[in-house]
Order: C-alpha cells, then sequence, then structure tokens
C-alpha cells in the first residue's frame, strides 16, 4: 500500500481545508477512501453516529498536483482509512501559507498520514513543519460498508432555501423543541415545523423549484403525485442543526429529497466537491 | 401583504392586533428585562406593558406606547395574559438575532382573548414564520406604590457613565449599594467583593448629572442588579429614585432602531439587612 501526494496551489490548499473543516464539524470519525480519482469522506448510518450517514467526494485532479496510489491489491486498487478529520484540519492549519504541502501514508509507531508543510521563511532555506496523524488501516473484508449510498426512493425532491435562513431559523427552533419536522412539496413549498406543549412555530419557505430528476426509472411516479402534498419527515434537530453548523461555503446547488416519514438526503454540490447526508426519521 | 393573508382568519376574533416593520423595536427592549421565564403582559388604548418579577422584591417593566406600532388595534380597554418570555424572544428572533444592513423582519401580532394562544407572523425576504405560544391567566403585578410625592430622592444621569462603572463592577460581590445624599459623597455605587469594597463616586455637578435633586441620605442594597444591566446598555438617559420607604425605582430612557423613545422601569424593595456597617 503507497499513498502520495501533493498539493502547490493555494486556492486548492485553501479549499481542500475548507471541506476538511465542514467534515469536521459534521463529525468526530470518518472513513477516508482513496482511489486513482477521488477522495471520499464517508460516515455510514450506524447506532453511533445517530443513524446518519455522509457522503463526500472529491475528485483528486482538482485539489492535487501530484497524486500516486498503490492500493492494497492490483484488482482493490484503493486504500481505506479510519482518520479524525479534526486531526487533518489541525494540520493544515498550520500549512495556511506553505509553498507546498505533501501527504503521504506512512508507518510510524502506527500508521500515519504524515502532511509535511514547506513554509515560506525570510532567508532561501524552508521551514517544513510535520504532522504525523495516526490512521487505523481498515481491511478489504470491512469494505463493503462503505460503498456509495444508492438514492433513496424519494416522494419529494426539493432545492434547499439560502443555508444561512435556515441555520438562523433552524438554531432558534432548537432553543424550543428537540424534534423538527421538514416537509416539502412538488410545488417548490417547503416547511419546516416544530410543535411542544408550549408553542408551535412553522417556517414556510415558497419557490423554491424542484430539481428535475431524469426519466430513468424510480423518480417516475413523482409525475402523477398531487404537486400540492407534503412529505414530511421528523428529524432530531441537532443532526440537522449539525449538518447546517457545518456548511462554510454556499453551494452551487442544494436540494433535499424526502421519503415520507423514513428519511432526508440532502445534497449539496460545489465545483469540485459533493455532499451527501443522510438523516433518517425519528419516532 | 404576505402577513395579512395567513393572518385573515385570526383576524375576525382578535381583542389585539399589533404590527411592526421592524420587530427589534419589541424583542431589544424585551431582552432589557428579560431575566425570569415568565411576563406579564398588559395591553390598552395606550400600549403595551410588559411586567417581569422576581421574589416579590424586583419589578421590571417595559412600556412600548401605541405611536411605535405600525398597527395597533385593540378592542377592549385592557388585554392581559402570562406568557413564556424566553420562548416569545426565540420566537422574535427567529431569523436571526443579529442585524444586516437593509434587512428588518416584519412582526404581526394577534391575540384571540383569554385561553387563545399568542400568534406571530414573522416575515424576512418572502419568508414567514407562524408561531402560536400558550398563554396563561395573568397574574396580578405588585404595586410597589412608588409615587412622585414620597420620593426623597432623585439623580438623572447619562447612561454612558453607568455603563462604565456597571462594566468595571466586581462581580464577586454580593450586593450592589446605592448611597444618595444631598452631601458628601452625592452619588456612589459600592460593591464589597472578594478584592475589598470598591466606590464610584459621582459629584452633583458632574456633566453626566443632569438632575440632582437629593433631600436625605439614603442607602439601598440589591443584590447586584444584573437584570437591570440589560436596559442599563441600551439607554441613553437613568433616573435613579428612592422614597421615604427606601423602595427605589430605576427609569431607562430607551432610543430604539428608528429613534422613538421607550421605557424601562425597574423597581427594588429595600434590602433587610440595610442597616450594616458598610
Amino acid at each position: 500500500m503507497k499513498f502520495r501526494a501533493k498539493i502547490i496551489d493555494v486556492g486548492c490548499l485553501n479549499h481542500f481545508t475548507r471541506v476538511v473543516n465542514t467534515i469536521s464539524k459534521l463529525t468526530k470519525t470518518c472513513i477516508l477512501r482513496l482511489t486513482p480519482g477521488n477522495l471520499y469522506f464517508v460516515l455510514s448510518g450506524k447506532i453511533a453516529s445517530g443513524g446518519v450517514s455522509m457522503w463526500c467526494e472529491l475528485s483528486q485532479a482538482n485539489f492535487f498536483d501530484e497524486y500516486q496510489l498503490e492500493g492494497v491489491a492490483p484488482e482493490a486498487n484503493e486504500i481505506c482509512l479510519e482518520v479524525t478529520p479534526e486531526n487533518l484540519s489541525r494540520a493544515l492549519r498550520t500549512a495556511q501559507n506553505a509553498k507546498c504541502v505533501k501527504i503521504k501514508l506512512t508507518k510510524k509507531h502506527c500508521p500515519c498520514l504524515t502532511f509535511a508543510a514547506e513554509l515560506p521563511t525570510l532567508s532561501s532555506v524552508s521551514r517544513v513543519v510535520t504532522h504525523d496523524i495516526p490512521v487505523d488501516v481498515i481491511p478489504r473484508r470491512l469494505w463493503h460498508d462503505f460503498k456509495e449510498p444508492s438514492v433513496p426512493d424519494f416522494d419529494v425532491s426539493i432545492y434547499l432555501p439560502p443555508l444561512k435562513t435556515m441555520k438562523n431559523v433552524v438554531d432558534r427552533m432548537k432553543n424550543l423543541s428537540n424534534f423538527l419536522v421538514i416537509e416539502a412539496n412538488l410545488n417548490g413549498e417547503m416547511n419546516l415545523k416544530i410543535e411542544t406543549d408550549l408553542v408551535s412555530v412553522t417556517t414556510h419557505f415558497k419557490d423554491l423549484g424542484n430539481p428535475p430528476w431524469g426519466d430513468d426509472g424510480s423518480q417516475g411516479r413523482s409525475h402523477s403525485r398531487d404537486p400540492e402534498l407534503m412529505a414530511q419527515t421528523r428529524v432530531d434537530i441537532r443532526k440537522l442543526q449539525q449538518f447546517l453548523m457545518g456548511q462554510q461555503v454556499n453551494p452551487s446547488k442544494a436540494m433535499c429529497n424526502i421519503v415520507h416519514k423514513r428519511i432526508i438526503h440532502l445534497i449539496l454540490l460545489h465545483e469540485d466537491v459533493s455532499l451527501q447526508y443522510f438523516i433518517p426519521a425519528v419516532a | 401583504m404576505l402577513l395579512s393573508t395567513h393572518s385573515q382568519t385570526v383576524d375576525d376574533n382578535y381583542v389585539l392586533v399589533a404590527s411592526l416593520d421592524n420587530v427589534r423595536n419589541l424583542s431589544n427592549i424585551l431582552k432589557a428585562i428579560t431575566f425570569k421565564d415568565h411576563a406579564i403582559f398588559n395591553a390598552t388604548p395606550n400600549g403595551l406593558k410588559v411586567t417581569v418579577e422576581d421574589s416579590k422584591c424586583l419589578q421590571a417593566n417595559a412600556f412600548i406606547q401605541a405611536e411605535i406600532f405600525q398597527e395597533f388595534t385593540i378592542k377592549e380597554d385592557s388585554v392581559g395574559f402570562q406568557i413564556n418570555l424566553t420562548v416569545l424572544l426565540d420566537c422574535l428572533t427567529i431569523f436571526g438575532g443579529s442585524t444586516v444592513a437593509g434587512v428588518t423582519t416584519a412582526l404581526r401580532m394577534c391575540y384571540n382573548g383569554y385561553g387563545y394562544p399568542l400568534t406571530l407572523f414573522l416575515e424576512e425576504g418572502g419568508v414567514v414564520t407562524v408561531c402560536k405560544i400558550n398563554t396563561q391567566e395573568p397574574e396580578e403585578p405588585i404595586d410597589f406604590e412608588f409615587c412622585s410625592t414620597n420620593v426623597t430622592n432623585k439623580v438623572i444621569l447619562q447612561s454612558e457613565s453607568l455603563k462604565e462603572a456597571f462594566s468595571e463592577l466586581d462581580m464577586t460581590s454580593e450586593v450592589l449599594q446605592i448611597t444618595m445624599s444631598p452631601s458628601q459623597p452625592y452619588f456612589r455605587l459600592s460593591t464589597f467583593g472578594n478584592s475589598g469594597n470598591a466606590h464610584y463616586d459621582y459629584p452633583k455637578d458632574s456633566d453626566m448629572m443632569e438632575l440632582f435633586q437629593c433631600s436625605k441620605t439614603q442607602t439601598n442594597r440589591m443584590s447586584l442588579l444584573k437584570p437591570s444591566t440589560k436596559a442599563l446598555a441600551l439607554s441613553c438617559k437613568v433616573s435613579v429614585r428612592t422614597d421615604s420607604r427606601g423602595f427605589l425605582s430605576l427609569q431607562y430612557l430607551v432610543r430604539n432602531d428608528d429613534g422613538q423613545i421607550c421605557f424601562v422601569e425597574y423597581y427594588c424593595c429595600p434590602d433587610e439587612e440595610a442597616e450594616e456597617e458598610y
């Protein structure tokens, strides 16, 4: 197993740092899958993570100037690691003004991702700061847990309102209730609702637009669906808040697929990064 | 108008409807009296009075006159209810606490009378939030019987100077003592904390002193009055008065976002141990 990569463009470095920062706000630990074409940050919906799943995909060519990978086996040319994103964030923070950042899979006292940042100095000699971040190598037999999630058979797909507005509203609603209902219809309307003994609050978003999913199969039933009919799911408000807190940059596209009373599937698309987040329904 | 479409069904039975183009003209002043969860609302054709009390010895009132509202319609002489103030504030600030230049949140508040929830319609940038907050039977606020004929000492100060003093107060002191006297030290704030005793003196001819009328030396001790510091922060002037029984009245003149004037007033009972040496 071998992995070596290098970032020399400061824009790419900042962008990569922002992505890692976002991931670190969403979860304490996750899986980092390295393949010849892409990097994936994955969280599979187990009890430990409260049932949320995450799939973040980056095209390596958009970030790295050099990228060399030798996976576990020729027919399985990838590496799967368990990482703590906060540690990656920290390493990248010191690399902010670096001329170049090299990432390598190494073995110190345990497997590590070693970040070496070459920092500019006043003299001609560069200063190198190295971080050895311990990681766990995930054996091949467990890889099936970290496959790309399939898009669920959703009832409604809708574009999200501005994330900042959603975050402000959800932050306040969290003071009032532990659970929130998110509902939307094919008329571009979305409501966020909370209800307790003390108070009920509903925020109405209109004219959001519904993404035109392709004619390929499963979403075909949306054609016959009453556009006014709401699909709704009740979720733990902290999970939605956590998702919204992590977003640092406005995505080029943001949408939400709702499977009535089962799950919400949030999709954020940036130029070269896509993030999917699944929040299951609570009773 | 977005808000009126939503509230049409409520309008027919309302006893109170109040609207504001900028909800901060209500939420800011309510923040100045939020030291307890519950507040008593009393609306009359003159406007809104909101009261918060603590253990029968501290009372805060916020007055928002009818003229402050873009619409203020009341069908009875007096409409009252009790409501959870922290919940109300979370609803009034549902679109976020901070201000963005040029963006205001509009409010329409409707109440259908006894037993009904208070309904709020808030709108910002085309997004509408509807809140229904349960109300309770209002308790009768305590009448501190503070009347101007009984006032022994009165001082009006510009808030600027008091804000400075309050920001430096020794918070390890359990009490804040206010001394007013026709002779030295005239107006003194004192604390008795872990690092010792501290005194802030204001001479009667100071620039900050707009009015000084003291007839006898009086000392009032109260628990550090942290609740009133929020009102102080919003205000531009404060009047401090004591009466012959030793009750204290603090009146804050607050200017809202649009420069209009509202009042916040705090009443405090005299401290039982006022006789202690200091």
